[in-house]
């Protein structure tokens, strides 16, 4: 059950201006070229940078209060750039997810967070986003040691973007209405939007901050109380943010979270008889067995957000400069560990040579290198099992005779960093083509016309996101219909705003998170029927 | 996976005037043509000959009317007699798998989704023309293959089924998505587009309505469907998707397939080319059909399953017109309705006054031939539920319960049973926590708010409650207070086409009918585009 993936962001803030895009166009090497080490270069010796943050919470949170693991068990965390454990954690697993159920079940029976009134609720978020944008260098600098991104992009991008999409959900608590309905006789007919309960959530560690945001806030601005599992890679800032939720005033047992492992504490969350609500983020292969343990168990309503093969496709007429770039950033954003991740790279035959061309150069001038470093743009994959997974796509990649461009290997020799690898002449069929690979490995397809294109985009299970170039009015109107996907990109990708809705068709998942269609996921729809006598109007 | 339940229905139109409460003693045809079940001796009576021929009985496929792959057929009974009344061809994955081709074509390649919306709209109305124009035969169908009251299926049902296709028909040109602002330089809308084929399972309770619950908004959205009956009740199902076509539904949008669950629902519910399947039917089998997408291709489903309706009568109710509504929610179509007010919970102060009157409610119910006029109660679906709903009874007084009236079958051909009417239930009686589904009524006693709310709320189920008091805080405080989808405030089972229905915890995940219901069948797809120089952001 281990959360393995996630949805990438970046806001548009950047690709306009900011660091990322810029540096990534090697105007602003200054930094970058006396500290980064390329992945073609050997700097194996260089020191590794020490976190400036303490890791302050390694304990569950429950009922308010930061326990130990019912069994006293811990299992370590990570450094994904040595291997080297950070700390150890408390181990949950059913008997601590019984302790968070049975806290959250008196926080939503008993009160007083459903009974609080919206306003009071909104409060409380507004001053969290607060706390999280007070204690940015902390959460961006915990997340970037357990994770293996960057320091910067979670600084300047990932954090900020937490405390706007709690800020976006505060918002919501006080806007949630309920329907007057038109009956065909004297009744009066109201619909109540009313808290689902105990809601389940579990998060992946790719954003594990910004997937938190995702699950949590739209849970609380609703009314809910949560029982949420961290992924085992990355449980550390969901704990010191859930402290921050205490300061902020969250009343105990609103929000509980359990670090552990899928197959044990994300199971019993997943099939618990008192949890009303599920969301996960995940596999499909996952997904499906969380489904099965809810339809096994008390058939509670399940969000999924799951995994993805998403197309990128260049037309003829697209820029191609903007269209590598944008390619390039689609797909190794986050060390390619984004479930919208552009994995297949669609590019019409007229511009592929000229397009591969430049996509190989911009890969080879990734910089790669310890993410706590100023300029690097690439950090270590999560964990040696992403890490052996990436390599051996690779070496499927080249065994099935697409031609790799560049890349391939690992880069230094410790830790879990991967060169930029660009595959080219990839076909349908291949595995690479077809399997989520999660890992900064390009591979472009080459296209005839809109027709094939579109055909091939959707000759897939997943369904999750699409990006689409072209100067075109007509070719993105009909390629944005015909795609089969939950998010199109037209000439940008990953624009992660808090109000756009994101999820997928097909088995990239069932339900949307953020915008206004999320808090469908977390509210019960109550009709009330009232007879009505001697109506001044029906 | 035989679907075993659904939702009652009882329009506002019925309540003030019309025939089922009128039915009550005051229509001189009742003394003359109803048998009530006390009245031991008129069971030789001839059955009444339905005034409709079975033109129907193949699988509706690609337009068409044809065989099973198999070539095998089953039998549909009529519930007053256990004789066949016709026999029907019987679907299994084959021809799942025919239908969902026909319905993926259509979808893909064909003219339904790339209508406007408005041509959508216009075939649905001509359809809802087409079910008036028919009314009778529907009606007269719907009564012989399932033994509900030809009346309840004339005046109420089969009008709600063209008031209901009108209420989507309605909608087809207003599914609207949405523009949205964005956090910077970016033009953000979303289009709310058909999911693609629907697969829909519907139950024999109300076979009608339910087709119309479940065709009507994914039409109007622009899907194309798969829909299994139940084995029960094959036949209205068939003479209404031939109305449809005649209406001008394009070949392969609908398509209809009779059969069993374990066969042709399982091979619905896991098929990999469907992409949404909706299901009304019991809980067991819900959970089975959600296994099943989790385990298929993770189609989104909807569920509709079962009830155990706490009916709440407070101390200042007025009784009379509580015990009615009471009787009413829980004897309606046999008490074949997943919604039945199953638990009726009265105060202690006006308990023995209630249970009183209740019984002699019951005792007086017209319980005969549902083609007779008068008749308020017909049989029982098919011998499967007539044994349940027995083997309950049997429970109920072996519990200890009080059994006030009836307690066995009514006459001796057929599946009728006897109202019957149990006081000093508890909660812990299997009568007072299972889904009987089946004309018996279950009185518990209570002695404030606090406990009821408590009990009430203390079942698996949560689909829908009944509320009786003159107090506005009572009725303001409970109607939050209670975990169910439908909460009716001196009265019950208000059904019109905008009121939502559907189930908090174990009765199931979704919403049918309302606005709610579109997003059942529609993807939600967030389009972004950058933009230069913007006027505004």
């Amino acid at each position: 059950m281990a959360a393995r993936r996630v949805s990438s962001l970046l806001p548009r803030s950047f690709s306009a201006s900011s660091p990322f895009l810029s540096r990534s166009q090697g105007r602003n090497l200054n930094n970058g070229s006396r500290i980064v080490r390329r992945f073609g270069t050997s700097s194996a010796a260089e020191e590794v940078i020490s976190p400036s943050v303490q890791v302050s919470y390694t304990k569950l949170l429950i009922d308010g209060n930061f326990v130990d693991a019912a069994s006293g068990k811990t299992f370590p965390t990570l450094d994904p750039r040595t291997g080297e454990v950070i700390a150890h954690v408390a181990e949950g697993d059913a008997e601590d997810v019984n302790r968070a159920v049975k806290a959250a079940r008196k926080a939503f029976d008993e009160g007083p967070w459903p009974k609080m009134t919206a306003y009071e609720r909104s409060r409380v978020m507004l001053r969290f986003a607060d706390l999280v944008e007070k204690h940015s260098e902390e959460l961006a600098a915990l997340e970037s040691w357990d994770n293996g991104k960057t320091y910067e992009q979670a600084l300047t991008a990932e954090i900020p973007m937490v405390a706007r999409l709690f800020r976006y959900y505060a918002g919501w608590a006080d806007k949630i209405h309920g329907l007057t309905v038109p009956a065909d006789g004297n009744y009066h007919v109201q619909t109540l939007h009313e808290p689902i309960g105990v809601a389940g959530q579990i998060i992946p560690w790719n954003f594990p901050l910004l997937m938190f945001a995702w699950k949590v806030g739209p849970a609380l601005a609703c009314g809910n109380t949560i029982v949420l599992k961290t992924a085992e890679q990355t449980p550390l800032t969901a704990f010191y943010v859930g402290k921050l939720f205490l300061e902020a005033g969250l009343p105990p047992g609103v929000l509980n979270i359990v670090s552990g492992f899928g197959a044990t504490a994300g199971a019993s969350l997943a099939s618990h008889m008192d949890v009303d609500k599920l969301a996960f983020t995940g596999s499909t292969d996952t997904g499906k067995v969380i489904l099965g343990l809810a339809a096994n168990s008390n058939l509670k309503p399940v969000t999924l957000e799951l995994g993805g093969k998403s197309p990128f496709i260049v037309f003829e007429d697209a820029d191609i400069d903007k269209a590598v770039e944008l390619a390039h950033f689609a797909l190794f954003f986050n060390q390619g560990q984004c479930c919208c991740a552009g994995s297949r790279t669609y590019v019409h035959e007229k511009v592929y040579d000229e397009f591969v061309e430049k996509a190989k150069a911009r890969a080879l001038k990734r910089v790669v290198g310890d993410p706590f470093k100023k300029g690097i743009e690439q950090g270590p994959q999560v964990d040696s099992k992403q890490f052996e997974k990436v390599m051996k796509y690779i070496r499927s990649g080249v065994e099935s005779n697409a031609t790799l461009e560049c890349g391939g290997g690992q880069v230094g020799d410790r830790g879990y960093f991967i060169q930029p690898t660009v595959f080219s002449n990839v076909k349908d069929d291949m595995l690479i083509a077809q399997d989520e690979i999660f890992g900064p490995v390009q591979s472009i397809l080459k296209f005839s016309d809109v027709d094939e294109v579109i055909k091939r985009a959707n000759d897939t299970r997943y369904g999750l996101a699409a990006g689409v170039f072209t100067k075109s009015l007509d070719t993105a109107n009909r390629v944005s219909r015909a795609l089969k996907a939950g998010t199109v990109w037209v000439n940008c990708f990953d624009v992660f705003d808090a109000a756009i809705p994101f999820g997928g068709y097909k088995m990239s998942g069932n339900g949307r998170e953020k915008g206004i269609y999320s808090l469908n996921n977390y509210l019960q729809v109550k009709a009330v029927v009232t007879p009505l006598n001697n109506p001044a109007w029906i | 996976m035989a679907s075993r339940r659904v939702s009652s229905l009882l329009s506002r139109s019925l309540i003030s005037s019309s025939s089922l409460f009128s039915l009550r003693g005051k229509d001189p045809l009742l003394n003359r043509g109803a048998r009530r079940y006390s009245n031991l001796a008129a069971s030789l009576e001839d059955t009444i000959t339905p005034p409709v021929k079975v033109e129907h009985t193949q699988l509706l496929i690609n337009g068409k009317f044809v065989d099973s792959a198999s070539g095998k057929t089953f039998p549909t009974l009529d519930p007053r007699t256990g004789e066949v009344i016709a026999q029907v061809a019987e679907g299994d994955v084959e021809d799942v798998n025919r239908a969902v081709v026909a319905a993926r074509k259509a979808f893909d390649q064909g003219p339904w989704p790339r209508m406007t919306a408005y041509e959508r709209s216009k075939i649905l109305f001509r359809f809802a023309d087409l079910i008036e124009k028919h009314n009778d035969e529907i009606a007269a169908l719907e009564t012989w293959d399932n033994g509900k009251p030809y009346e309840q299926s004339a005046n109420i049902e089969v009008p709600m089924l063209a008031r209901v296709f009108r209420y989507y028909a309605g909608w087809a040109d207003k599914i609207h998505g949405m523009t949205v602002p964005g956090d910077g330089s970016h033009h953000v809308q979303t289009l709310h587009e058909p999911i693609g084929v629907a697969g829909q399972i519907i139950p024999w309770n109300f076979p009608l309505l339910m087709l119309s619950w479940k065709l009507g908004p994914a039409l109007a959205c622009g899907n194309t469907v798969v829909l299994k009956t139940a084995e029960q009740t094959p036949l209205s199902a068939l003479l209404v998707g031939r109305l449809l076509h005649e209406a001008g539904l394009p070949e392969g949008v609908v398509n209809i397939v009779s059969g069993f669950g374990p066969t042709a629902g399982a091979a619905i519910a896991s098929h990999m080319d469907i992409d949404k399947v909706a299901f009304t039917g019991s809980t067991d089998v819900g959970k089975i059909i959600l296994e099943l997408a989790s385990k298929s291709n993770l189609k989104a489903v909807t569920l509709e399953l079962g009830g155990k309706s706490p009916f709440i009568v407070c101390e200042d109710a007025d009784v009379d017109q509580a015990v009615e509504m009471a009787h009413f929610a829980l004897f309606f179509n046999q008490g074949q309705c997943c919604c039945a007010g199953s638990r009726t919970f009265v105060h202690e102060r006006v308990y023995d006054e209630f249970v009183e009157k209740a019984k002699a409610r019951a005792i007086n119910r017209a319980v005969g031939d549902p083609f007779k006029s008068g008749i308020e109660q017909g049989p029982q679906v098919d011998s499967e539920q007539f044994e349940k709903i027995l083997k309950y009874i049997r429970h109920g007084v072996d519990s200890g319960a009080t059994l006030q009236a009836g307690g066995d079958r009514h006459g001796s051909k057929g599946y009728y049973i006897q109202p019957t009417v149990f006081s000093d239930v508890k909660d812990d009686m299997l009568i007072a926590k299972d889904e009987i589904f089946g004309p018996v009524q279950t009185i518990l006693k209570f002695k404030n708010l606090d406990e009821v709310i408590a009990r009430a709320n203390n079942s698996r189920y949560g689909l829908a409650a009944g509320v009786f008091t003159q107090n506005l805080d009572t009725a303001n405080r409970l109607m939050r207070a209670l975990r169910v989808g439908s909460v009716w405030i001196n009265c019950f089972d208000v059904f019109d086409a905008t009121i939502p229905f559907g189930g908090y915890k174990m009765s199931g995940i979704g919403r049918e009918k309302g606005i709610y219901s579109l997003n059942n069948y529609l993807q939600v797809k967030a389009v972004v585009t950058a933009i230069k120089n913007p006027a505004w952001l």
